[in-house]
């Protein structure tokens, strides 16, 4: 007995009901993914609407908005001294957070012995990954600004941020650290080398870039945090350009925040530019970040010739 | 297998068809042994690795270990060096010698040990860093680098290593960027250039295709004119072209002979031995 086509074969066989629910969850998976592009897609083209009107409606001028200082005026108002604030609160941060971070993690990936301490506390980091900023801020609010007398200045600020991604560099570290083949270790004991040695000439600028990656997106969050630095204190208005670590201020998120309430509808439009500059330097720490693990992997393939 | 083994004639064939070069310009010492083990045991955690090895290795001679997989062979070998110290849960019983000093002792540090016996490991490990700074490392980590001529000492090194040809024109390129054989070689520079007395060897060929195979094998004829060498293979033909002397380990981390490697291959005294290099076992 032979069939000519496929449809008498398997005439007994009935898979519209299978097919059907096929073809719903695709939709369903589609449009899941869909929402989030379409959300990022609606909330640029919000930010970027708001900022044209900005330029338009209240007349805002570019040049005066990046270098001037925020003012109680809104005609006056410009965004430079959060702009400097918030570099001088990255650099701080960075340079606070990173030592530690990367210490901590060369310490639990060639140091620790493997027990139950270690890896309690490795399980631990990714919690306290995950303490919500505003817990840093409060902390930091009662250690430093008030017990310590330091006030609400942008070291403390900074102290807060640190707090708040040193986890997420130790994770990104343990990473890179642990991605460094052992056979690359001995190979360093072999020819005598002590340990410390071996960290600081194989392994360390070996897994640099993963660790350089980490510290940059990890300052990307910290950028954007508002709610740590408003638990330290800013300043309403960043009047004036911060002249060191112990000045007062306002950064990016926090003066645009500032802005949001405002009564005079033109501070809505700096709200907005505000974003919009804010977004430009997330933007290039990703492409830095994405830039240095690309040039990474690159290097990485090598091994396998 | 190599070709020149079929049509061979020498009287040296055993019934296998090997065939072993006896004359390898170097006589078989009786001197004392560079490296001496006593009733050498190694543990990892209850697990015995070794068993009572006592062996007498030459200075200036290329010493094979051979055995199946799981003798102990390369337990043997890092033991020397106290690469097993690098294993939490391994531990040592008995003695180890380096020029009649017990490296086991408490007042030898074993980075200054391996500072004097130097390793090439079974799949090549060159560090990321150009081929310089390889060959370079070992000198730079030792304090040495201002001392000697380093680009004198990083020619030499490469010479020694049959790849300072091929590298000459290239020095600040990665060493990953060589090929597997190449990549290999960068490692012994590596490993003689601070100018150790023993080398030690864990397979340095099995991951290599026959050519770059061979390439090490001469390079090991001329390393030992100025380093002892001791290297473990799982090669049998390897074992018998480029060893003066042969240990056999069998499974259970027991040495069961030690000999020139002449008679190991072509007369060996234990029927273990005998059926392993046969294989009828192994």
């Amino acid at each position: 007995m032979s069939f000519r086509d496929g449809q008498e074969l398997f005439a007994d066989v009935d898979l519209g009901r299978e097919k059907f629910l096929n073809r719903v969850f695709h939709a369903v998976l589609v449009a899941a993914s869909l929402f989030g592009f379409v959300m990022l897609v609606l909330l640029i083209l919000d930010v970027v609407w708001e900022a044209y009107q900005g330029l338009t409606v209240f007349q805002i001028d570019p040049v005066q908005f990046l270098t001037q200082p925020s003012s109680s005026r809104a005609e006056r108002a410009g965004f430079g001294a959060s702009i400097v604030a918030s570099l001088w609160l990255m650099v701080l941060t960075a340079a606070l957070a990173f030592f530690i971070a990367v210490g901590c993690a060369v310490y639990l990936v060639e140091y620790a012995s493997r027990n139950r301490v270690t890896r309690l506390i490795e399980a631990n980091l990714a919690n306290l990954a995950g303490v919500p900023s505003i817990v840093y801020g409060l902390l930091v609010l009662a250690l430093i600004v008030n017990d310590a007398g330091l006030g609400s200045v942008i070291l403390a600020g900074a102290i807060a941020l640190a707090l708040l991604i040193v986890p997420i560099i130790i994770v990104a570290s343990i990473e890179s650290l642990r991605a460094v083949p052992s056979s690359v270790r001995d190979g360093s004991y072999a020819m005598g080398a002590t340990k410390w040695q071996t960290i600081r000439r194989v392994v360390l600028p070996q897994a640099m870039p993963g660790i350089l990656t980490g510290t940059i997106l990890a300052l990307a969050r910290a950028i954007g945090e508002t709610a740590p630095l408003i638990m330290v204190g800013t300043m309403l208005h960043a009047t004036r350009y911060p002249d060191g670590p112990l000045s007062s201020f306002s950064a990016m998120p926090t003066q645009i925040y500032n802005w949001t309430y405002q009564a005079d509808r033109m501070f809505n439009g700096l709200a907005a530019l505000g974003i919009v500059v804010l977004l430009a330097f997330l933007v290039a720490m990703y492409v830095i970040a994405g830039y240095l693990r690309k040039k990474y992997e690159a290097d990485a393939s090598l091994t396998n010739v | 297998m190599s070709s020149e083994m079929t049509d061979t004639t020498d009287e040296t064939l055993i019934e296998t068809g090997f065939s072993v070069e006896t004359d390898r310009g170097r006589e078989p010492t009786d001197a004392e042994g560079i490296v001496r083990s006593e009733d050498l045991s190694v543990y990892y955690g209850n697990e015995r690795a070794l068993e009572d090895v006592t062996i007498e290795i030459p200075e200036n001679q290329v010493t094979a270990i051979i055995g199946p997989s799981g003798c102990g062979k390369s337990t043997f070998l890092r033991s020397i060096n106290r690469m097993n110290d690098r294993i939490e849960s391994c531990t040592v019983e008995g003695e180890l010698t380096f020029h009649g000093k017990n490296v086991y002792d408490d007042d030898v540090d074993p980075v200054a040990l391996r500072r004097k016996i130097g390793q090439v490991f079974q799949a090549p490990n060159p560090f990321p860093k150009s081929i310089y700074d390889n060959v370079a490392y070992g000198l730079r980590i030792q304090g040495r680098a201002d001392e000697v001529d380093l680009d004198d000492a990083v020619e030499r090194a490469l010479k020694g290593a049959a790849l300072w040809d091929e590298v000459e024109d290239k020095l600040d390129e990665s060493g990953l960027d060589l090929s597997g054989g190449q990549q290999q070689r960068l490692c012994i520079a590596r490993a003689i250039a601070p100018d150790p007395e023993v080398i030690l060897m864990d397979e340095p060929t099995s991951a290599l295709d026959p050519v770059a195979a061979s390439k090490i094998e001469d390079l090991i004829d001329e390393l030992v004119e100025e380093y002892s060498v001791i290297i473990v293979t799982h090669n049998m033909q390897q074992a018998a072209r480029i060893s003066d002397k042969t240990a056999v380990f069998l499974t259970g981390g027991e040495l069961v002979e030690f000999d020139d490697t002449a008679r190991i291959f072509e007369n060996p005294k234990d029927d273990r031995v005998e059926d392993y290099i046969t294989g009828k076992f192994g």
